[in-house]
């Protein structure tokens, strides 16, 4: 038994945490009549202890549904999603629960991703009661979880509408890491913010993992975000990934025209650079049409 | 455990005059029932024939009854029956209506399929009916009858609590909730309770008075009870045979009645101006007294020659201050003193964080300010002309004729009821006075300028079913539709995609060029005013820290706050270098 640990121990920095293999997921209309529409064709990936997988896409290219899927929020279709080595694509509610000290999630929206009639600390607390802490020590782990997003610790008492756009969302990354979980979903989670407290949250979020070595599958639409915080990276596309790898491969290097265009779409600011890829996205632009 | 809201919604309704009045009254008359058996310790039945139809007596204010009992000590004792009855069906109503209600909203489906479908049968039922053929079967007895009650009006509870948990099903902190591992039930009480709280509340005041009034109904028409236990709809129907001779008797339970259901349907209303958060609006009544406006036509003297000197043709904006009306009738300023100008064929950039004021002075040009906010001085000339004060209608004008609109969310900005042509043939017709059939030929024409490739199916299209960058060219068309020189675009590409968001900004240019257009662009992309604008205007906290050549701007800045925000890109930064297999964590 020892022994196996012991091995256990040594092999899982090689072992991928989270595993997706060819994941469907279809969304069913409203209605009898509709035909359910697949937003998810067989898409695989995997993420290991300590890593950013950013998952870039464009809206309605499904990269939202990948993280709900492995958070339990979407049914999968079909394939496989494997957490630490366990099958959890259908996992009933009661496993999904001893799941949630695992896997945790940070939502796009600060503002309606914190329930407006619940304080600070009733919010932390939430997913520890899920996890029968008791009451003592889980008062302990608000005051910790709240010096580690670099709130004041009087934070506690009080309700979102008091908090900044900002604020709020260290809050929400401070109820994904109450339970010290293994992974975080972080879905478009400073696209709500301004660029200034964007940067910011985007560093805290790299310390919290070089101080715990949490994994995050990020998912974003903005390719200058993701390639700040991820390690590696996926690209989709109506569903499908149509490219990954380092983030400087495919943010320097990108093979595929379609992550190129993207590229090319995103303005910077510098007059000529701009105006050179503008030019540069006109003609990929035209060759995509011929 | 939960922390009390700063503003006790309680303490509002109290502070209320018509809710602490209608509360008193309803504490006044429960506290009289429940105090029946202090004050009448006789109960009600003891009477004695000789005082039929007295009037009022020493102990006996009200006088006696038809069959010589106390009429206070019937008020007394047939207000226990009276309400506690209707107390009994409001309870039965919550029990059924609520949890019932909250499930099917929060877990749809099937549930919320059978629950819905069970609850239009009774509300389709008639309650009357159902209540005499439930005592046909039943027996008289009151208490089973308010059970009946109590489940007819379930429904009421029932829908109110599947709306509310319906809608919340869809927040994201339901699904944090859910993510964080907290089972179902807990959701529901910790979360969805909650918020169905205040609504739930101010139903149950209005049902309260329904059910009592039923129960009244009820005993005046003598099927639910004996004559044995008074109530106040039995005093009613006694009170009835001798109204010719006695209509006072008609009076004590009738003003009981009235008094205590008027209590209940204005605390209702109390209610709901405490809970369902509208904040100053007795306070707004208050600051409607007009203040003067400051115009500053001409600032020569208060800001030197430089900038009098320059003032735009097209826009020209000196000193311009916003100020929104706050909960205690304050005005807070949030724009202080604003100097812009945009001129011809020109494109200036208003660049700044959430906050810092920079839509709130667009919409100031337009004369859109949302409620609550004016424009409290300065001077704004759009084509010569001072809006600043001016009346409504010479606004009108100057935002059909002189300028446009490009609004941030095309979606919102588009009349889900109307299809996309009619939306832009309207202010054709309106604004320039076409026909129906040139106007018709115009959207075309206007559609195809925003290149969109199948004007005529679009004109066609409902705003449902166009893509969100389809949308932003409608609007854009509909922006320069009559030909205006100046154009004010409020963050047009901030809810599109990037590759959508790379034509949108193309479109722009080439109409801006073509046309000669002036063009306010709000926004807090650099890269997109890299990308578009001519000059930049820097804005912070309501104020502009720094104006100059956009070149200039992005390439030497020289206010600290535009540094900040150039140093918060994060094009430049450096990429992630590929993942290294760590020290695993102690597997505790």
């Amino acid at each position: 038994m020892n022994t196996d640990d012991e091995e256990r121990r040594v092999n899982a920095a090689d072992e991928m945490l989270l595993t997706i293999d060819e994941l469907c997921v279809s969304y069913r209309g409203r209605g009898l009549r509709t035909r359910p529409r697949r937003v998810l064709h067989e898409v695989s990936l995997g993420l290991r202890p300590g890593e950013t997988l950013g998952l870039v896409g464009e809206s309605g290219s499904g990269k939202s549904t990948i993280g709900r899927a492995i958070t339990g929020l979407a049914r999968a279709e079909s394939g496989r999603i494997e957490f630490a080595g366990e099958r959890v694509e259908h996992a009933d509610a009661r496993r999904r629960r001893r799941l949630a000290k695992d896997i945790q999630m940070v939502f796009q929206d600060p503002y309606t991703s914190l329930d407006p009639a619940l304080t600070v600390g009733d919010t932390l607390r939430e997913p520890l009661l899920a996890q029968g802490v008791p009451a003592k020590q889980a008062a302990a782990r608000v005051a910790t979880l709240l010096d580690r997003v670099q709130l004041p610790a009087d934070a506690a008492a009080r309700l979102p509408r008091e908090f900044s756009g900002g604020q709020r969302q260290r809050v929400a990354i401070a109820r994904a890491l109450a339970p010290d979980p293994r992974l975080v979903v972080c879905d478009e989670p400073v696209s709500a913010l301004d660029l200034t407290t964007q940067r910011v949250v985007l560093e805290l979020l790299l310390e919290i993992q070089e101080a715990t070595g949490v994994s995050y599958l990020f998912i974003s639409h903005d390719l200058s975000v993701v390639r700040f915080l991820s390690h590696r990276v996926a690209v989709l596309r109506d569903g499908r990934i149509v490219e990954s790898g380092t983030a400087a491969e495919v943010t320097e290097t990108p093979q595929h025209p379609y992550t190129r265009r993207m590229l090319l779409a995103a303005p910077v600011p510098d007059v000529d650079r701009q105006r050179e890829r503008r030019a540069a996205f006109a003609r990929a632009r035209s060759g995509a049409a011929a | 455990m939960r922390a009390p809201s700063p503003r006790s919604p309680l303490r509002a309704v109290l502070r209320n005059p018509l809710g602490a009045g209608s509360a008193a009254v309803l504490l006044l008359v429960l506290a009289a029932v429940l105090l029946a058996p202090v004050l009448r310790p006789g109960g009600a039945q003891s009477s004695n024939i000789l005082d039929a139809y007295d009037g009022a007596a020493a102990g006996h204010p009200f006088g006696f009854d038809g069959a010589g009992r106390d009429e206070l000590a019937m008020l007394l004792y047939g207000g226990r029956a009276t309400l506690g009855e209707a107390g009994l069906a409001l309870l039965i109503a919550l029990i059924l209506g609520l949890p019932l209600g909250l499930c099917a909203g929060y877990f749809a489906g099937r549930f919320d399929a059978v629950g819905s479908w069970a609850v239009n049968l009774v509300m389709a039922l008639p309650g009357m009916v159902v209540l005499l053929a439930a005592r046909a079967v039943l027996g008289p007895t009151t208490v089973v009858l308010m059970v009946v009650l109590g489940v007819l009006i379930a429904p009421s509870f029932f829908r109110l609590a599947r709306g509310v948990a319906a809608d919340l099903r869809g927040e994201l902190f339901i699904d944090a909730a859910r993510v964080a591992g907290l089972p179902a039930w807990r959701i529901l009480t910790r979360h969805v309770l909650v918020a169905v709280r205040a609504p739930v509340l101010i139903q149950a005041s209005l049902v309260a008075g329904v059910a009592i009034g039923m129960q009244a109904a009820l005993g005046f028409l003598g099927i639910s009870t004996g004559v044995s236990a008074p109530s106040w709809g039995g005093m009613l129907s006694d009170a009835y045979t001798s109204i010719y001779t006695h209509p006072i008797l008609m009076l004590w339970p009738g003003l009981a009645l009235g008094l205590t259901t008027a209590a209940l349907l204005l605390l209702a209303v109390a209610l709901r101006d405490a809970l369902e958060d509208r904040p100053g609006q007795a306070s707004a009544r208050r600051t409607r007294r007009p203040e003067p406006v400051r115009v500053v036509p001409t600032p020569a003297a208060a800001a030197g020659p430089a900038r009098a000197a320059a003032r735009s043709p097209l826009l020209s904006i000196r000193g311009l201050t916003v100020a929104y009306a706050g909960p205690q009738g304050a005005e807070r300023e949030v724009v202080h003193g604003v100097d812009l100008d945009v001129r011809p064929g020109e494109v200036l950039g208003l660049v700044g964080e959430s906050g810092s004021g920079k839509t709130q002075t667009a919409l100031s040009v337009l004369g859109l300010l949302p409620l609550g906010g004016r424009i409290t001085g300065g001077s704004v000339l759009i084509d010569g002309a001072e809006t600043v004060g001016a009346d409504e209608r010479a606004l009108r004008r100057l935002r059909g004729g002189v300028v446009g609109y490009v609004p941030q969310e095309p979606m919102s900005n588009l009349d889900p009821c109307f299809t996309i042509g009619s939306q832009l043939a309207e202010p054709l017709r309106a604004v320039l006075g076409l026909g129906r059939r040139e106007a018709a030929a115009r959207v075309l024409d206007l559609l195809r300028a925003v290149e969109i490739a199948d004007p005529a199916r679009v004109a066609r299209s409902y705003p449902h079913e166009i893509s969100g960058g389809m949308a932003q060219r409608v609007l854009i068309a509909g922006a320069v539709s009559c030909e205006p020189r100046l154009l004010v675009a409020d963050e047009p590409t901030t809810a599109l995609d990037v590759s959508v968001q790379a034509e949108i900004l193309d479109l722009l240019r080439r109409l801006q060029q073509d046309q000669n257009l002036g063009l306010l662009l709000v926004t807090h992309n650099l890269g997109v005013v890299a990308d578009l604008c001519d000059r930049v205007a820097v804005m912070r906290a309501g104020a502009i820290v720094e104006t100059g050549e956009a070149r200039q701007i992005l390439h030497a800045p020289e206010h600290e706050h535009t540094r900040a925000l150039l140093d918060a890109v994060l094009d430049d930064a450096p990429v992630r270098a590929p993942w290294q297999a760590r020290p695993t964590r102690s597997v505790a």
